[in-house]
């Protein structure tokens, strides 16, 4: 009962004065450093790719307003999923799946708003995105589900039960259409992918980017309030405001970014014929603006992320991924929590592949083919333990950033054979994962 | 001690077996107001198990439980909860990836206005429990995993205390710690009898048993070899029935 005294928490135990800078500020603003770590890797690639097409071929292509954005619409699929394996791994288990799912799926859409939704409601109506889109959800969901009761209430060990969920529903995802490809898709889903019409502009890019330095500035003020009340310490004033110019200075830099990707000079015409637009198409300029993958990518994070830290739900995912045996005598129901997380998982598998066949403006049976690894390795390299009861959706997220720069960067740089990238993502998941626990050590 | 009127706890006949044994055969017990009662027996006695038939971790096969003289079915811990039973496991029990706060609130959230979970409220409750239980507790915002042995059994003993418990089940909650820790649940124990807690303690260690118990129950391969008022007798009776199974004479 007895242990020696500490220093009351939320305040130095050192004293500020015996710090460098950079440590001062980390203590200050609370930051988590494994995530400036990680930040700072992403950074170093990027740049990394920028610098070596400038040295070697003369023009460095990474740092772009162009690849910035395409890197952003490509993260998206992988992104979306990699927030639900990090509840799946939280708990100990894995979901190999997720591909398969995305391919199933993703037929299935193809199938229902191309060859069956046209015949009732009439091509091109306006319900035929929301509906098929819903579908995929749901279906997704009951994939999930299904293998989340295999596993939780008929005791499957969850890599066997998704390893043939693997091979299941790909093979599935053939079978519905004997394998045949089903292009195009609606035109208002396939806006769902991104692309020039996918994106929502530079007014539009600008508003969500205030709204969300309003909301930053917000949550900033709430915790601080919330901490008063209980007579907690406060953060120094300096350090709120930093965080708060930190987190909205790159908000706005990604909006400048997007806005910076002007329309392509085809589209340019196409819009201005169809628009009455008299100017030459070569001095009109049409800003890209976030891509609506991007932005559902953004929401389902946000969502996670709440999902995660300030509900009961996430916090039993946690529990159960310390100490299972502890959530069943806490009264948690641990089995169900499995259920609910392998359908959470269908269900952004789902809409992953949403977006990927709308991006692809097809449905094909090879969609998401291998996606479950780079899934997997995103949510791994974001830092989520494979031992169970850590992780977070801004890991996954920022994971995820770092596998798909190493392959768009790869590509950019010259080595676009897929044998360059798979040996350098290779490479980058094992050394993510040494590097984390060497650190993790060294915390300790 | 008089225990008259109706017991805060009635086990009736308890029997479990797992794969054929019987890990507890017809056994029965009772637990009165302000009353500590010790269970002791070998390893593999049954303690343990007839009492997870109590906190809900097991459910027995049959058998009646009795809380203020009705009966009730605990099917699992949430049940057990619902009874104001509080359990203080062997193991703890904790999540070790998680602090102190989320330890002692797992399963029963604070929850704001809009039903996210309060953290800051709940920190705030844990502060309080801590300035009474464990002054000098200051680690509120790590993993338990980073904390001492006594430190971690001052979080599972601060989760059964705070919610109210009229029944508390301890599970060797001394085991783990040094001398002076120990004082200081003896402490908390007799403290929590005064408030009209009934407490069943299972110990390994007679002497402590002669010292916090007002009787002791001995187990043996699953059945109760007898109970004694533990003033009534002296340690080496109740070694007697836990090593040979005799019962002295003032047992019941």
């Amino acid at each position: 009962m007895t242990d020696t005294p500490t220093a009351p928490p939320h305040a130095p135990q050192i004293s500020d004065a015996q710090l460098n800078p950079l440590a001062r500020f980390i203590r200050a603003t609370e930051l988590d450093t494994r995530m400036l770590g990680m930040v700072g890797a992403l950074l170093m690639i990027w740049l990394g790719f920028h610098l070596y097409g400038a040295l070697s071929n003369g023009a460095g292509v990474f740092l772009t307003p162009r690849n910035l954005w395409n890197l952003s619409v490509q993260t998206a699929v992988t992104g979306i999923m990699a927030t639900g394996m990090v509840l799946v791994i939280i708990t100990r288990n894995i979901d190999l799946s997720v591909g398969s799912i995305v391919g199933f799926t993703g037929m299935v859409m193809g199938i229902l708003q191309v060859n069956i939704l046209p015949q009732y409601l009439g091509l091109g109506h306006p319900m035929i995105w929301v509906i098929t889109a819903i579908t995929g959800l749901i279906v997704g969901a009951l994939i999930g589900s299904f293998h989340g009761w295999l596993i939780a209430y008929r005791g499957i060990p969850s890599f066997i039960v998704t390893l043939g969920g693997l091979l299941v529903w790909r093979g599935a995802a053939f079978l519905t259409a004997d394998g045949k490809t089903i292009s195009p898709v609606d035109p208002t889903f396939a806006l769902l992918g991104g692309g020039p019409y996918g994106a929502i502009g530079s007014t539009g890019s600008w508003i969500v980017g205030i709204l969300g330095c309003i909301a930053i500035v917000w949550i900033l003020m709430r915790s601080r309030v919330a901490r008063r009340r209980h007579d907690f310490a406060l953060r120094p004033m300096w350090a709120e405001v930093t965080l708060g110019l930190l987190a909205c200075g790159a908000l706005i830099g990604a909006v400048l970014v997007v806005n910076a990707y002007p329309w392509p000079i085809g589209i340019v015409k196409t819009y201005a014929a169809a628009n009455g637009l008299t100017a030459d198409p070569a001095t009109i300029f049409i800003s890209h603006g976030f891509a609506i993958p991007v932005l559902i990518l953004a929401a389902v994070a946000i969502a996670m992320t709440i999902l995660m830290t300030r509900t009961r739900f996430g916090r039993y995912v946690f529990a159960i991924g310390g100490n299972p045996e502890a959530a069943a005598l806490a009264g948690i129901n641990t089995r169900w929590m499995t259920v609910k997380i392998f359908a959470l998982m269908g269900l952004l598998a789902g809409l992953a592949a949403v977006v990927a066949s709308a991006r692809l403006n097809s449905a094909t049976n090879a969609l998401g083919d291998l996606e479950e690894l780079y899934v997997i390795a995103s949510a791994v390299v974001g830092g989520t333990s494979l031992a169970g009861g850590v992780g977070t959706i801004y890991g996954a997220i920022i994971g995820t950033l770092v596998i798909q720069s190493l392959q768009t960067g790869m590509v950019l740089i010259g080595f676009g054979d897929g044998s360059y990238r798979k040996i350098v993502v290779g490479i980058a998941l094992v050394l993510a994962v040494y590097l984390d626990i060497l650190y993790r050590k060294k915390i300790k | 001690m008089a225990n008259t009127g109706t017991p805060l706890v009635e086990l009736r006949d308890i029997s479990i077996a797992f794969g054929g044994i019987k890990a507890v055969d017809h056994v029965s017990l009772d637990l009165y107001p302000g009353e500590v009662v010790g269970l002791l027996g070998h390893n593999g006695a049954g303690k343990s198990t007839l009492i997870k038939c109590l906190s809900g971790a097991y459910k027995a096969d049959s058998g009646q439980i009795l809380i203020n003289g009705k009966e009730v079915e605990i099917n699992n811990p949430r049940d057990a909860r619902a009874e104001n039973i509080e359990t203080i496991y062997q193991t703890l029990a904790l999540a070790d990836n998680l602090d102190a706060a989320s330890n002692l609130f797992l399963g029963r959230e604070l929850v704001n206005s809009m039903g996210f979970v309060d953290d800051s409220a709940m920190e705030a409750e844990t502060r309080k429990i801590m300035k009474r239980l464990n002054p000098n507790f200051r680690k509120f915002n790590v993993p338990v995993s980073a904390l001492s042995g006594g430190q971690r059994q001052s979080v599972a003993i601060a989760r059964a205390v705070y919610f109210n418990a009229k029944i508390l089940i301890m599970d060797e909650p001394t085991a783990a710690l040094g001398p002076q820790e120990t004082q200081m649940v003896s402490e908390l124990i007799q403290e929590l009898k005064a408030q009209g807690l009934g407490i069943f303690l299972i110990e390994h260690d007679i002497h402590n048993v002669m010292q916090l118990c007002d009787r002791a129950v001995v187990m043996k391969n699953g059945q109760r070899v007898g109970t004694v008022t533990v003033n009534e007798v002296t340690d080496e009776d109740i070694l007697g029935m836990i090593i040979m199974g005799k019962k002295p004479p003032q047992a019941v």
